[in-house]
């Protein structure tokens, strides 16, 4: 590369000393610009995190308290009535019943990657599955709304008729589609690759020898999984769930598409409506008056502090497999 | 990394029991010579293996007893068939072996067929939704879609494309790259050269909690930051803005990695020369990083090219062409998708697809770049 500057070997003192001098003028130069990029990007989203409590504030000083026990959302009307307690509570059961579906599938796959599958096949495997999380979510919930929710409907009916007594199944108006359930799987679908990308790499951290040891000992494949591998990554797993679990609050896009949008607290999840934090800020967006919108943005930050706390859970995963975390390992 | 994936029993079937298939069959082999007291204790206690040929078999046996309840029952469909052959033939398989090698062999082969099912589900999942967009993408793209804006356009007419909407991913990706990778390059050097301390730690935290941000509040913080507070307005370059605050953190983790992977003896061999420091990083470190460093960059172009939500928030949606992306309302693909796809119009639904075709390609292409420069850089090493 370049080697203009050493060219002679033995160089003089003065020339030298003057060169060591700019030397340290240079890395002193570059020192400072790397370290004020890193303030400036620490210092910038810190107040843009203060704006979004600036913007905030109007909503919250308007419904005080009841911001977070009103289901409704008419922050618009005279007087008011609006509050995140119908949409956080959309939002956790979508990403929990995401997580039900999502965690055993992306894990089984994961294990079939390392475990059963030829090295080569794996590999390809997980290529493959990795493309899941290239798919925008705008897609997935186009897709989910024109392809999946018509043909979920059989299933939906199948669980009302027979597991009816159960709350979760029980659906009163025998109207199926743009459901919870429906929403909830392709959630499901969008955190799989997630999941999968960063318990796959987990279980690859596992030691060869812990996994002989098992099978010397005269352990079956699965038994050797589940003395052996699962054990040494129960950490990496409760991280990668953690992580999906972050993808799955703040999923707008495949939400707002999938689901019909109603403001109301039950366990059915078979009955169309509902809504999630993220979907609403979506869809209430454009015809949102300025108080609207003050009140979508306080709702916003009632999903960052959640999204934050998981985040903070699974710091420790997130270092080691930054790049899967982001859901593009 | 990946030569340590344990390879067992070379291009063995999964289902195939244990993961020392060649042992247990020299095992079987020595089984005749051996006098019965000398017999080694058998892994399964059962009384024999399941050849694979018995196990095709009884899985056969029990799709058979599936279609059998299908034709005298009321069951009936297509996907309804698959399931339940699905179960049946797990069934009738396990029964096979557990009757042949006994109880830990059904438990080992249930965990296996449990786990070529969750690959069967992520695959179907993958095939339906990239095969179904193809399918009706294609339809609806034609010629006039890539040179055609949305200007004068209403929901019902077949004609319109997403000209102006190409134009504005094209402005903003580009934009919010030309932000976010120089931003993400220096950071990552400063926390793998100079970072110590309280202040590279926090900076460190604040880059882990930027990876799990979600895209929606990305969107607004720049919306309560830019538009409101700084009475920005709508534009394209708020849409970037956003979009850089997603990408920031992947770039800076994909580059810190890649800067660590360089080896200590190219830096120490470029020291023996008197090169300073700063000259090192930029003329030896970050080239011989830079491959893994473009993958990074890839992947955060094809996450941030996809994203919708935030652009709605910053850049809102428009019908034409914007050439200026820094000022009025500016449209973009996914946003072209999502507006199109919540009309109620037929037509409007068809635009829709052919945007989301084109959406997918661009973002997997991308993808599947990122992946093959990754691969081609291993197999150099």
């Amino acid at each position: 590369m370049n080697v203009g500057t050493v060219e002679t070997p033995t160089p003089e003192r003065p020339a030298n000393a003057g060169r060591s001098a700019r030397k340290k003028v240079g890395d002193r130069v570059f020192q400072a610009l790397t370290t004020t990029v890193g303030v400036a990007v620490l210092v910038v989203l810190t107040v843009i995190t203060v704006f979004l409590f600036v913007k905030a504030w109007p909503a919250l000083r308007s419904a005080r308290l009841g911001f977070f026990t009103e289901t409704k959302w008419f922050p618009d009307t005279d007087p008011p009535a609006f509050g995140v307690a119908a949409l956080l509570w959309g939002t956790l059961l979508s990403s929990v019943i995401a997580l039900m579906i999502a965690v055993p599938v992306a894990i089984g796959s994961a294990l079939y990657t390392t475990e059963y599958a030829p090295a080569v096949v794996g590999r390809w495997l997980g290529y493959l599955i990795d493309l899941l999380a290239a798919v925008p979510s705008v897609v997935y919930g186009f897709w989910g709304v024109m392809f999946l929710v018509p043909r979920m409907i059989p299933l939906q009916q199948w669980l009302a008729h027979h597991l009816g007594f159960i709350p979760l199944f029980h659906d009163p108006d025998n109207l199926f589609g743009k459901s919870m359930f429906a929403a909830s799987v392709v959630l499901a679908l969008m955190v799989l690759p997630i999941v999968a990308a960063i318990t796959r790499e987990v279980f690859r951290q596992v030691p060869r020898d812990m996994r002989e040891a098992a099978l010397a000992l005269g352990a079956t494949r699965w038994e050797m999984i589940r003395t052996a591998v699962l054990p040494a990554s129960r950490s990496g797993i409760f991280g990668a769930i953690v992580l999906g679990l972050g993808r799955a609050l703040g999923e707008t896009i495949a939400i707002a598409l999938v689901l019909a949008a109603t403001f109301d607290i039950n366990l059915n999840i078979l009955k169309p409506g509902g809504n999630t934090i993220a979907a609403n800020v979506a869809t209430k967006f454009g015809d949102a008056g300025s108080l609207g919108r003050s009140a979508l943005v306080a709702s916003g930050l009632v999903l960052f502090a959640i999204t934050l706390a998981a985040t903070l859970a699974a710091r420790g995963v997130i270092r080691r497999t930054g790049r899967a975390a982001a859901g593009l390992a | 990394m990946t030569g340590s994936v344990p390879e067992r029993n070379g291009g063995s079937v999964p289902e195939r029991n244990g993961g020392s298939v060649p042992e247990r069959n020299g095992e079987t082999v020595l089984d005749a010579p051996l006098p019965p007291d000398t017999e080694p204790p058998s892994l399964l206690s059962g009384k024999g293996r399941l050849r694979r040929s018995q196990a095709v078999a009884a899985a056969a046996v029990g799709v058979v007893v599936a279609a059998i309840a299908f034709a005298l029952t009321p069951l009936q469909g297509r996907a309804d068939f698959l399931l339940v052959g699905w179960i049946f033939g797990t069934i009738a398989y396990l029964v096979a072996a557990g009757r042949i090698e006994g109880r830990r062999s059904v438990v080992d082969r249930l965990a296996g067929v449990f786990m070529v099912t969750a690959v069967v589900v992520c695959l179907i999942a993958l095939g339906s939704v990239l095969i179904y967009t193809v399918v009706r993408g294609a339809k609806a793209l034609s010629l006039d879609f890539f040179t055609h804006s949305m200007k004068g356009v209403g929901p019902r007419d077949t004609t319109g494309g997403a000209y102006h909407a190409i134009i504005g991913t094209l402005q903003e990706v580009l934009l919010a790259s030309l932000i976010s990778v120089p931003a993400g390059l220096l950071v990552a050097i400063y926390l793998t050269e100079y970072g110590t301390g309280p202040l590279a730690k926090a900076i460190s935290t604040m880059v882990d909690v930027m990876v799990g941000i979600p895209s929606v509040i990305a969107g607004l913080f720049i919306y309560a930051f830019w538009v409101l507070a700084l009475h920005q307005g709508f534009s394209g370059f708020a849409a970037s803005l956003a979009l850089s605050i997603l990408m920031l953190p992947i770039v800076v983790r994909s580059a810190e990695e890649m800067i660590k992977l360089v080896p200590a003896s190219l830096r120490e061999a470029s020291y023996a020369l008197g090169i300073p420091r700063w000259r090192t990083l930029l003329r030896v470190v970050l080239p011989t990083a830079s491959a893994g460093i473009t993958t990074g960059v890839m992947l955060a172009v094809a996450r941030v090219t996809g994203e919708t939500a935030p652009l709605l928030l910053t850049s809102f949606g428009f019908d034409s062409t914007r050439t200026n992306p820094f000022s009025g309302p500016e449209e973009s693909l996914p946003l072209f998708v999502f507006r199109q796809a919540s009309s109620a119009f037929d037509t409007a639904i068809d635009r829709a697809w052919a945007a989301a075709l084109t959406l997918i390609i661009v973002v997997v292409a991308l993808t599947v770049a990122a992946r093959l420069l990754t691969l081609r850089n291993q197999l150099k090493s």
